[in-house]
């Protein structure tokens, strides 16, 4: 177990959404759900503290091989989201997500937490500061409207670049 | 250190002028703003008002204005917690992206140690979750305003 005490929140994003904390812990953490909203990525999770938090690619191929370090489902998952690129953790340290999830009224607030255990620069920032509001604007579509949002996105270029420079494998 | 600025991005399933209607008519935005109904003859330079119940709670200044691309007004709440503080900048840009539109609200020119910048933190999320589901669905989100807890912030 790593001691995230110390992890610097990087990126902050919060959505409301009209569904139950249960209907909103299972988009976040099943597969069939995180297909629609998250281009195409399956999430699989094994609910219990130390065990593990995987990304797949929609080639199948291993995205993040995660752990979770805090589940108390539906209200808080917190896991470690590195992806699986060479070099990556020895380069940029560790990143972990977390959702909190919170009754309002009758919807939900969900809060997303990105944080880092180095200082990163912003072009390394911006993937996720790019893919999150995008992510989970699907997800808050899927779960009023019933489909997603037809969103394409790549990475961004200055943090491919970014990356690469730094010695990281990037695809 | 960071400038003190609110950025949010939501991606909404809609048109251009229909998401630029519904963050400049009062009519609209009295129901997913909280009750809030924004008031003004959006020229350049015109007076911005934030109505709630028939009273003037923000005010401040149009700034840009090109439909249904940028809106731009400053605004800051005319109650005592806030005397003072300088009207911060809002900017929204909208972007058609594929089928949907991309929203960015950038929020910026705050004083330091602002009592806004954590409150409009708290809010605008609420806003724009609301605005996105009125304009997917037509039905508005069951959150009470006092839920935000704004004036706890800061």
């Amino acid at each position: 177990m790593i001691d995230i005490g110390s992890f610097k929140p990087d990126t902050v994003y919060t959505i409301y959404i009209a569904a139950t904390p249960e209907k909103v812990w299972q988009a976040l953490t099943a597969a069939e759900f995180s297909r629609q909203y998250f281009f195409g990525f399956a999430v699989e999770l094994e609910t219990r503290v130390g065990g593990s938090f995987i990304v797949r690619a929609p080639d199948g191929s291993l995205h993040i091989d995660g752990e979770v370090l805090a589940c108390d489902p539906p209200w808080r998952l917190s896991v470690t989201w590195n992806v699986n690129w060479p070099g990556l953790v020895e380069k940029l340290g560790q990143t972990t997500v977390t959702y909190e999830i919170a009754q309002t009224g009758d919807a939900v607030r969900l809060t997303m937490t990105e944080s880092h255990e180095r200082e990163l620069s912003e072009d390394i920032l911006s993937g996720g500061r790019m893919g999150w509001p995008a992510i989970l604007s699907s997800l808050k579509s899927v779960l009023e409207t019933g489909k997603p949002l037809a969103i394409k996105m790549e990475p961004p270029l200055k943090m491919l670049a970014a990356l690469k420079e730094m010695g990281i494998g990037v695809p | 250190m960071r400038k003190p600025e609110f950025v949010y991005v939501t991606y909404i399933e809609t048109t251009p002028e229909k998401l630029w209607h519904a963050l400049t008519d009062g009519d609209f935005t009295e129901r997913y703003w909280f009750g809030v109904r924004l008031k003004s003859d959006w020229k350049v330079g015109s007076r911005f008002s934030m109505m709630r119940d028939g009273a003037e709670n923000d005010a401040g200044e149009v700034i840009e204005v090109d439909p249904p691309r940028r809106l731009s007004y400053t605004f800051v709440n005319l109650s005592e917690k806030y005397r003072g503080e300088r009207p911060a900048r809002a900017t929204f840009v909208l972007e058609p992206y594929g089928e949907v539109v991309k929203l960015t609200l950038t929020h910026e020119g705050f004083d330091e140690g602002s009592k806004m910048l954590p409150a409009i933190s708290r809010g605008w999320p609420a806003i724009l979750s609301n605005l996105k589901s009125m304009l997917e669905t037509g039905r508005l989100l069951e959150v009470p305003f006092a839920a935000l807890k704004m004036e706890e912030a800061g």
